[in-house]
């Protein structure tokens, strides 16, 4: 089936999501769309499954012009998407997540669930999916999960699926193995469009790359073109990512964890025995596959984890078993991983949002009475100090820019004496200019002798900023290696593989394939 | 969803749509949506939003505020002429004579209307000056009950909780108020001052029974509060039967009289029933907007009402600020408890509440969750009870017509694109509305 | 790729520590603890009398005679024994089993009534006559709550199922009346649960306005309606507009004459009827059909429904307007079954309890009934221990229901979860 985007525009509001974007996608190809977050790739994925209305462009299919309403307009044409947040029903088996929306049924409207089983087998024995049909969505890892979602759009005849972001959750050799995932379905004839901002995975599996950038395509690439160039195409610039930092400069180390166990709500050991120090002047990244223990490691260390044992000491004194208030008392900053859930409260204004962690104290509070006008005047001093780009402090942080959000956060941690600073996915979903002040930040934190910990899933992120790295998987620490460590060999530790092993596999796989040298191309963080 | 492109801020913040309320609170979805009706979660730290107020005006709330009022009464006069009995005479020969039907439809309409503002603002008919602002003055005494309420189910929803249990809050309050009232007697000054402190109390209990619950075991709210009121209904009825509270000598569900020192005096001397809890209720509204916009408590409450886990990473104590905000709801919704025992009935009865815990919902929710604003729509409803009795009286139609119209207002008032479209005020159509909740999520998005 | 040969560090499952839940066990405890002192040591030195059989049966069993004593200390004793029993498994950090709590309460009902009998003025009742009229009580609560499952499992909160059941039953009055068939009044009190539904709707899915807050004034719009237009029209003129006349009870020849189970479930009206069939027809829909898979996942995650070409909001919109002719139904019970006119708030907060209902029988169509049959028999209860004249206060009985519901959603009879997306409006992009 041959796929064709023309002229599409799509606006919200003032907001040109897409403007004027031409895309061809030939049969029995893969076609990346790189872009930096922002750029506009799911606003246009969205317009060609029928989610969005485009408000001008065409789409074409098999040179015919086609409407579509709804996504099932868009799946009876042969197109299936697998979103970035999976849209499966936790409570519901797989079977049914499958069935759902395409159900057979036998007589009375009675569900026929043994037709999509029997599908289900037959595309997991085509491609070598190992899923159980009967199993609960909300019990299987995402990987499995992810496989579950190209069942369903293979299930429904898609000839041309989109993936988006399909790599966000999976460790690198899940990874490899949705690469090889990919290869085969473009031999059985099925397109695919791939979407991501990774430059290594683009460059590894796609026939055609279009790069979008602010809503435009700027241009298209072959695959053979270096990282460099692809970076440089996406972000706009001349891209040097590599940051200028001196190197670390580590004290005592005054914060220390040890044999710290995290249990959930079913009694599942989330974080496992972890032990670790930082020194003052370090940053430690964590690494590791979403999913592996690292929110419920900084929650547990803010005290947001009910079921923690074992200690976390900061400056000698025991911070588990306090409550938050207490540990950011003691000089903790914290940047969660979900600002708008956990950072923000997103009706407040720049002002409120400013203080919400010391509202109750001088000089923002006198008893239990606030003060407004030295609220306020804080908040003009951060915004202009942190680069806020606001009409006013008054206006609600919901109506900002990711970037603008972060910088809030940010902010708020870093204007007081920390003795620690936690920073969780610091620059998830910012472009990158942001992510540029956002990593700037960390470091000045650092070279002001406060000990670090970062806790991110993007590798590039991690090579950039620590100093050394600890790895979890499944809530244990794999090992702690030191901050230039190859990515090849912090990819297996990633799934496990503990670092001795994991030096010598990766040694003999280097001969084989990519140089370890990629690491500034630029590739993971926008 | 979108993405964001720039960094200016996304969303264009005039349109007055829940559905852009409700995509920016919710950050897509990921946060459950405020259960709760506000203008905004923000606080007011005495900062212009910006804005020409003329604009605000037309666009705003209070354009929609004032058409859904209007629309209300107009469709309680349809109903009101529809079911007239010379309305329904006429209308046999409305070809004959159609002129006939429409006056009757007037004089319906307006005949009940006049009553209710004869009833409840100004009497022009009465003899004396008194009897002409009598009815304002029973406005006002009818309205302190439900300001008091409405702020205790105002405060709630700021918080995050839908605070359906005014009407418990109230009978317990009342009940420890009355209580106090008939039981102890001590000197004249003290005996009021205890009164009032057995109604906080009272309505304390009962609301932060529902804080703890919601607290400790998540229990939800709406559920709670909607079975303790009827909890709160059969205790009291039972307390009824019991020496403790049954008037000697009385087989009849009905507590002594007050004392005399336990009642709040009256206002204007006694021709009039207005009473002091009228002033308290004004003194409430000002301690609950100081509460809220002004106190690190307030803080607290909006923060865990706006979002819960921003609140709980910020170290505020979620838990204590739910057991704490429903505490001082229902001690709001004991003061109107003690508003009805100790100043307009002086003696406590199964019907002791009316039903001003229910119509407090309704009040807050038109107030939209401000304590001006409920006190505002507080003294409205309460100039609806107070002119829907005399209505009732001079003219036969029965007060129900003021449930309708209440009722009919608030959902007006929570539907702006429709009242706007009723007076054909949709300039945007609603490709706005779209892209209103679209650049709302794309900032949240990026 | 060398990966084969590698091991990762954790090749056993992760480890777990299963979480011990203290609730249940303590609240037994504490019940079963009550019932000794209450049951037993305070036992009434009567015996309780229950009725099994009636006239009308064909089959005449005696009745049923328990010593207050003997029964009350039996009962209490085996409550206790499987309190100690939820402890020990507790302990032992083994799931309990669904039946221990059921007998749990089961043994509470029948200990309770044997104190409560035997210590009454007249030491006998009808245990057919008590159950039968629990049945009749339950019938608008199974059809109000039906509406709350059809509502809910969609993902829109259904506060307004009070202001469906007062519709219909003002419409079943009217239309009956007016046009002098029961049946078409029945057929208009779903038209106008309908309606109220309507209402709910469009506030809720159109213009998004919080369904709580539009559940609670409709359920004084509907009040407000219903009592000034009876206080008008009706009360003028109540000849032609409020005589609606009764639903026959249709009694199905032998089956009805079996004891007990005859009058529930084979002497019952049109109404009696439809609920049994309402039930079955609403958790074989949701939970076999093609329908039904489509509503729960709305209600769940109503994105992932959209993306796979399923229109949320109109499922969401149907299914509302489906629950409220359901409740409208049961709303013509209190005009056409139990008396024969309507007056003011006839329906007297029974949608509230149908609501509650709904979360004792977790958001299921089976759950929803039993619950509503165990506050129908509360009810029933209180009204006939009035006439029995025992010592415990009415008031408290007539508390019960909304007690057990407190105690259900603060999870102490086990945790009630409702649909993932109830509550939110989708509003697509």
């Amino acid at each position: 089936m041959k796929l064709e985007l023309k002229g599409i525009t799509k606006t919200f509001g003032s907001l040109v999501a897409n403007d004027h974007i031409d895309l061809l996608v030939e049969p029995g190809q893969v076609h990346c769309l790189l872009g930096e977050n922002g750029a506009g790739k799911s606003t246009l994925m969205n317009v060609l499954y029928g989610l969005y209305d485009p408000t001008e462009g065409q789409i074409l299919v098999d040179d015919e012009p086609v409407v579509f309403k709804g996504p099932g307009d868009a799946m009876a044409a042969g197109i299936g998407m697998v979103h970035q947040h999976f849209m499966l029903i936790p409570v519901f088996t797989v079977v049914e997540n499958v069935a759902l929306g395409n159900e057979t049924t036998k007589g009375a409207g009675r569900l026929d669930l043994d037709t999509t089983r029997r599908k289900i087998k037959e595309i997991s024995d085509k491609y070598g999916f190992d899923v159980d049909p009967d199993a609960l969505v909300e019990d299987l890892p995402v990987g499995v999960q992810q496989r579950v979602e190209i069942i369903k759009a293979l299930v429904r005849d898609a000839k041309v699926l989109i993936l988006d972001e399909p790599t966000a959750v999976l460790t690198p050799q899940e990874t490899d193995e949705l690469l090889d995932i990919i290869r085969q379905l473009k031999t059985n004839g099925t397109s695919v469009v791939f979407i991501s901002h990774k430059l290594r995975e683009v460059k590894a599996i796609s026939d055609t790359i279009t790069v979008i950038r602010r809503g435009k395509v700027v241009g298209s690439a072959d695959p053979s073109a270096s990282a460099t160039e692809l970076a440089s195409a996406m972000v706009g610039r001349a891209v040097n990512l590599s940051l200028e930092k001196a190197p670390a400069r580590p004290g005592e180390a005054t914060f220390a964890v040890r044999n710290l166990t995290v249990t959930d709500h079913n009694g599942q050991h989330v974080v496992d025995d972890l032990s670790f120090d930082i020194a003052q002047g370090e940053v430690l990244a964590i690494a590791g596959v979403q999913g592996n223990g690292q929110t419920e490691l900084t929650e547990a260390v803010l005290g947001l984890q009910p079921h923690a044992r074992g200690s976390v000491k900061l400056d000698g004194k025991e911070l588990l078993g306090r409550s938050v208030k207490q540990v950011l008392d003691a000089g903790v900053g914290f940047v969660p991983e979900d600002r708008q859930v956990d950072g923000l409260v997103g009706a407040f204004s720049i002002a409120e949002n400013m203080i919400l962690d010391r509202y109750d104290r001088a000089p923002f509070a006198k008893g239990i009475g606030l003060k407004p006008s030295v609220i306020a005047a804080h908040a003009e001093k951060k915004i202009s100090e942190f680069d806020v780009r606001t009409p006013s402090v008054t206006a609600a942080v919901g109506t900002l820019s990711g970037g603008n959000q972060q910088k809030v956060v940010l902010a708020r941690e870093l204007s007081r004496p920390l003795r620690l600073f936690i920073a969780s996915q610091p620059t998830r979903g910012l472009d990158v200019g942001s992510i540029e002040f956002v990593h700037k930040r960390v470091i000045a934190e650092r070279d002001h002798g406060t000990p670090v910990m970062i806790v991110s899933t993007e590798l590039d992120e991690v090579l950039e900023l620590a100093d050394r790295i600890a790895v979890l998987y499944r809530g244990r620490l794999v090992g702690i290696v030191p901050g230039n460590t190859s990515r090849d060999v912090l990819g297996l530790m990633m799934a496990g593989i503990p670092p001795e092993e994991a030096g010598n596999a990766a040694g003999l796989h280097e001969t084989a394939a990519t140089p370890t040298t990629e690491r500034h191309d630029g590739g993971g963080h926008a | 969803m979108p993405e964001n492109l720039n960094t200016e801020p996304a969303a264009e913040q005039t349109a007055a749509d829940t559905a852009t309320d409700t995509a920016l609170a919710t950050a897509d979805g990921r946060i459950p949506p405020s259960p709760v009706p506000v203008a905004s979660q923000g606080g007011d730290l005495g900062h212009d939003g910006g804005g020409s107020l003329l604009r605000q005006i037309f666009t705003g709330n209070s354009l929609v505020a004032f058409l859904s009022v209007v629309l209300a009464i107009v469709l309680g006069g349809v109903l009101i002429a529809v079911t007239d009995e010379k309305v329904g005479a006429a209308a046999t020969y409305f070809f004959a004579r159609p002129s006939d039907t429409l006056s009757a439809i007037w004089t319906a309409a307006s005949g009940a209307y006049v009553a209710l503002f004869q009833g409840s603002i100004f009497n022009p008919n009465a003899q004396t000056f008194e009897g002409m602002i009598y009815p304002i003055t029973e406005t006002l005494t009818v309205a302190t009950p439900l300001i008091c309420a409405g702020l205790g189910v105002a405060l709630a929803f700021r918080a995050g909780l839908f605070n359906i249990g005014a009407q418990g809050q109230i009978i317990i309050g009342a009940t420890f108020a009355g209580w106090v009232g008939f039981t102890w007697h001590p000197p004249v000054g003290l005996h009021l001052a205890l009164v009032i402190v057995g109604g906080l109390l009272g309505g304390a209990v009962w609301g932060g029974v529902v804080g703890l619950l919601k607290a400790r075991t998540g229990a939800h709210e709406v559920i709670v509060t909607i079975m303790l009121n009827y909890i709160a209904q059969f205790l009291l009825l039972f307390l009824l039967t019991t020496p403790a509270f049954q008037r000697p000598g009385n087989t009849n569900p009905i507590s002594p009289l007050l004392d005399q020192s336990a009642l709040y005096p009256l206002v204007m001397g006694e021709q009039f029933r207005l009473h002091w809890g009228f002033l308290v209720a004004v003194a409430a509204t000002v301690f609950v907007w100081w509460l809220l916009n002004r106190s690190t408590v307030g803080f607290e409450f909006r923060a865990v009402g706006a979002n819960p886990s921003a609140a709980r990473t910020a170290g505020i104590n979620v838990s204590k600020g739910y057991i704490l905000v429903m505490a001082i709801a229902g001690a709001l919704a004991g003061l109107a408890g003690v508003a009805q025992v100790a100043g307009t009935e002086k003696v406590l009865s199964g019907g002791v509440a009316a039903t001003f815990g229910f119509d407090a919902i309704t009040v807050a929710l038109l107030g939209r969750s401000s304590p001006w604003g409920t006190f505002w729509a507080g003294l409205l409803f309460g100039a609806f009870r107070a002119g829907g009795t005399a209505m009732q009286a001079d003219t036969g139609t029965p007060i129900d017509i003021v449930l309708v119209v209440q009722s009919l207002i608030v959902l007006f008032i929570a539907a702006p694109p429709l009242v706007r479209a009723v007076f054909g005020l949709n300039p945007r159509k609603k490709k706005t509305k779209k892209a209103a909740v679209a650049a709302a999520e794309g900032a949240g998005a990026a | 790729m060398s990966a084969t040969t590698l091991t990762p560090t954790s090749p056993k499952a992760a480890a777990v520590d299963k979480p011990v839940s203290w609730k249940v066990p303590v609240t037994l405890s504490v019940v079963a603890v009550a019932a000794l002192v209450v049951f037993g040591s305070m036992a009434p030195g009567a015996s309780a009398t229950f009725g099994i059989s009636t006239d009308r049966d064909l089959l005449q069993l005696p009745a049923l005679t328990v010593s207050g004593v003997a029964g009350g200390w039996v009962c209490a004793l085996a409550m206790l024994a499987l309190a100690g029993y939820s402890v020990y498994l507790a302990r032992a950090a083994a799931k309990l089993p669904a039946w221990v709590p059921i007998v749990f309460g089961a043994l509470f009902v029948v200990g309770f009534l044997i104190w409560v009998v035997a210590g009454a003025r007249t030491t006998s009742i009808s245990l057919a006559g008590l159950i039968a009229g629990s049945v009749t009580l339950a019938v608008p609560l199974v059809f109000g709550s039906l509406s709350g499952v059809l509502c809910e499992r969609a993902g829109v909160v259904n506060i307004a199922i009070e202001g469906q059941l007062l519709g219909g039953a003002f419409t079943a009055a009217v239309l009956s009346t007016v046009t002098g068939s029961v049946y078409v009044g029945l057929l208009g009190a779903a038209v106008a649960g309908a309606l109220v539904s309507l209402i709910l709707a469009i506030f809720s899915i159109k213009y998004v306005v919080n369904q709580i807050i539009v559940g609670v004034v409709l359920n004084v719009l509907i009040s407000g309606l219903t009592g000034y237009l009876f206080s008008t029209v009706l009360t003028r003129d109540p000849e032609h507009f409020n005589a609606p006349g009764r639903l026959p009870i249709i009694e199905i020849p032998f089956l009805s004459a079996i004891p007990i189970i005859g009058p529930i479930l084979f002497r019952q009206s049109v109404v009696g009827y439809l609920m049994y069939i309402a039930v079955a027809a609403v958790w074989f829909g949701l939970f076999k059909t093609k329908w039904g898979l489509r509503v729960r996942a709305v209600g769940e995650h109503p994105q992932a429904a959209d993306t796979v070409g399923i229109k949320v909001n109109r499922i969401r919109f149907w299914n509302v307007i489906l629950g409220g002719a359901i409740a409208g139904v049961g709303g013509s019970f209190f005009t056409l079954v139990a008396v024969d006119s309507f007056t003011k708030d006839i329906s007297g907060g029974r949608g509230f309890i149908a609501l509650a209902a709904l979360i004792f029988g977790r958001w299921n169509p089976i759950g929803a009934f039993l619950a509503a049959l165990l506050f129908g028999f509360a009810d029933n209860l209180q009204s006939l221990l009035t006439i029995i004249g025992t010592p415990v206060p009415s008031q408290f009985m007539a508390m019960l229901p909304y007690a057990v519901t407190i105690f259900a959603v603060a999870g102490l009879v086990g945790r009630s979860r409702p649909p993932a997306a109830d509550g939110i409006p989708y509003v697509k992009g």
